[in-house]
């Protein structure tokens, strides 16, 4: 029998339960993170607008580069101060 | 009782791998204690004096064979230790080893031929009248890392703590490596305990030590983790420090290994060695020094891949987010010509000649550069910056680095022509600065470029520190090579250089 070395992190998987999802996005404070992408803010632009327009409430924020993982004081931020993201991830 | 002696030293011996001098009560009889191979001409030298010894020496003489029991035949042969048992026990470093035991304990031992230490030893004097006062003795079989590696697998005295994968009866060794996921495509050798043993043995540092923190799972990755994927990667144990070197700098903040695993882009970690160790563990910076043939160059970058895949779970099509990818993403690593007078690309990164080190960069393939005309530096230069100005797009500026490996035969047109390092770097920046009109969005024709707000600005097309320049290559060919870089510095990958520790 052959024994091999296990050249993985040997990390189990953890499964976690997703947040709630809002039935209505009334009264809630919407999260909109950049993640400074090329062109992701004139999807964010428009986006703000048609919130906005719905009398919806907008918080805006960016990454400071899109090749890192958000910082950690920005994500506490985002998840203290909204009830739903949205990310703009593409170019 | 003395079995259990003798295991004990030997996995105190593994974990620590110097030194103990107490004799194992019971080991060896008391008298004067010697431990030879046929294999060791320092041993055949001194087999006569083995003889002497056994007429003219005041106790006993026991003498151990580690190759062959039929040796020494002037005394008759010596007692098996082809299993290398006692040997162990007396964590031997050289043949021959001669001991003197008092009560079971060892008080005195000396190595080699010495006449004047093996007459103090025995208290004989005139030993080996006919023989040179001094030789050298032979490495113990003990310290061969093939044996020392098989010993404590079967001790169980490895001190490795990887999870053990026990495969099926039937199963295919290389088959199950795939089907496990541990594969970049092509085959594996399997790391068995043994093997990892072997591996580990290239460095100084403990198998336990954690060597770095690996994306995208931030996984912490002992020198064993390493170890094992070096293997499987094809390395020998003495690539070993400069995969741990590698693996360590391609973790560090600054070089961002995430965001160049998770990007679309096309680039992954090049790996460039320079110092002494490159040419010792036979790296090649010549002929086809960035393609295939030279066994260090390619698995010690292919191990640092499957470091990111298998420790830090970095797959493609998983966190891997590639759009095209390219080939030297299964490995790429080649060790710099060091024969110029223009220094070293570790030395301008701040490592003196004498250390070993390696530079990580964030690059993609590599494109060629041709000027077989060009016999003088102004316009040899003129090239490079027009063919560099194309890197990841000729409109942008700053935001890539690149890396500009110069071939020996372009490289004497600047050494002719009395041209330093830092001379070429001043010319080649004032003809990479580009005015607005040339790299502003909608220029040209082009809608890529640099935003507006840049519009009015001239632009360097590489940031401070962003343009590497390597040496590498054959004697013949009038071609250098560029390897675009990555979204550059603190935005996206700084390239990092570390020493080589042993």
């Amino acid at each position: 029998m052959t024994t091999l070395l296990d050249p993985t992190g040997e990390l189990s998987a953890t499964t976690r339960e997703r947040a709630p999802r809002p039935s209505s996005l009334e009264g809630k404070t919407i999260g909109l993170l950049d993640i400074t992408k090329a062109r992701g803010d004139v999807f964010l632009d428009r986006v703000a607008e048609v919130f906005a327009g719905r009398g919806l409430t907008v918080a805006r924020f960016a990454k400071p580069t899109f090749t890192k993982v958000a910082p950690i004081d920005l994500r506490h931020e985002i998840s203290t101060e909204c009830d739903v993201v949205i990310e703009a991830l593409a170019d | 009782m003395q079995r259990r002696t003798v295991r004990a030293l030997a996995d105190r011996r593994c974990l620590t791998p110097r030194h103990r001098r107490h004799q194992p009560d019971g080991v060896l009889p008391d008298g004067l204690a010697a431990i030879v191979k046929r294999d060791c001409p320092t041993c055949t030298l001194v087999a006569p004096v083995l003889a002497e010894l056994r007429e003219r020496a005041d106790a006993p003489v026991t003498v151990y064979s580690q190759d062959d029991p039929t040796f020494p035949e002037q005394i008759g042969g010596a007692i098996d230790d082809t299993n290398l048992e006692v040997s162990f026990a007396l964590d031997l470093d050289t043949v021959p080893t001669l001991l003197r035991v008092i009560d079971g304990e060892e008080v005195a031992r000396t190595v080699g031929w010495s006449r004047e230490r093996w007459e103090a030893l025995t208290g004989v004097g005139n030993l080996g009248e006919t023989l040179p006062p001094h030789r050298p003795g032979c490495g113990s079989r003990t310290r061969d890392p093939a044996i020392a590696g098989a010993r404590a697998v079967a001790e169980g005295a490895t001190g490795l703590q990887a999870r053990r994968v026990h495969l099926g009866a039937e199963e295919d060794e290389l088959e199950a490596m795939f089907e496990r996921g541990w594969s970049d495509g092509l085959p594996l050798v399997p790391p068995t305990p043994e093997r990892v043993v072997r591996m580990l043995a290239g460095t100084t540092r403990a198998p336990d030590e954690v060597v770095t923190i690996v994306p995208p799972d931030l996984v912490e990755c002992t020198v064993e983790k390493v170890a094992i994927n070096a293997v499987m990667a094809g390395c020998r144990p003495e690539y070993l420090p400069v995969v741990l070197a590698a693996v360590e700098a391609a973790c560090t903040d600054d070089f961002n290994m995430h965001g160049l695993l998770a990007t679309t882009y096309f680039s992954g970690p090049v790996v460039v060695v320079n110092g002494p160790i490159a040419p010792a563990i036979g790296m090649n910076n010549d002929v086809n020094a960035l393609g295939p043939g030279n066994r260090a160059n390619a698995t010690i970058g292919r191990a640092l891949q499957l470091v990111v895949r298998n420790v830090g779970g970095g797959r493609p099509g998983g966190v891997d987010r590639a759009t095209l990818g390219q080939p030297g993403k299964y490995t790429f690593c080649f060790a710099e010509r060091e024969d110029t007078s223009w220094g070293t690309l570790a030395e301008e990164r701040g490592i003196p000649r004498a250390k070993s080190a390696v530079t990580v960069f964030a690059g993609e393939g590599v494109r060629g550069v041709v000027d077989q005309i060009s016999r003088v530096p102004e316009s040899l230069t003129r090239t490079f910056a027009e063919c560099l100005r194309a890197t990841a797009h000729p409109k942008l500026a700053i935001a890539f680095d690149a890396m500009l490996v110069i071939s020996p035969e372009h490289l004497r047109v600047y050494e002719e022509a009395g041209w330093s390092r830092s001379r070429f770097r001043e010319e080649l920046g004032a003809l990479l600065t580009m005015s607005g009109s040339e790299h502003a969005r909608g220029t040209r024709g082009i809608a890529e470029g640099m935003p507006e707000a840049f519009a009015e600005v001239p632009l360097p097309k590489f940031r401070e520190g962003g343009m590497l320049i390597a040496h590498a290559g054959g004697g013949a060919g009038l071609f250098s090579a560029i390897v675009g870089g990555w979204v550059s510095g603190a935005m996206g990958s700084q390239p990092v250089t570390l020493e080589v520790r042993a």
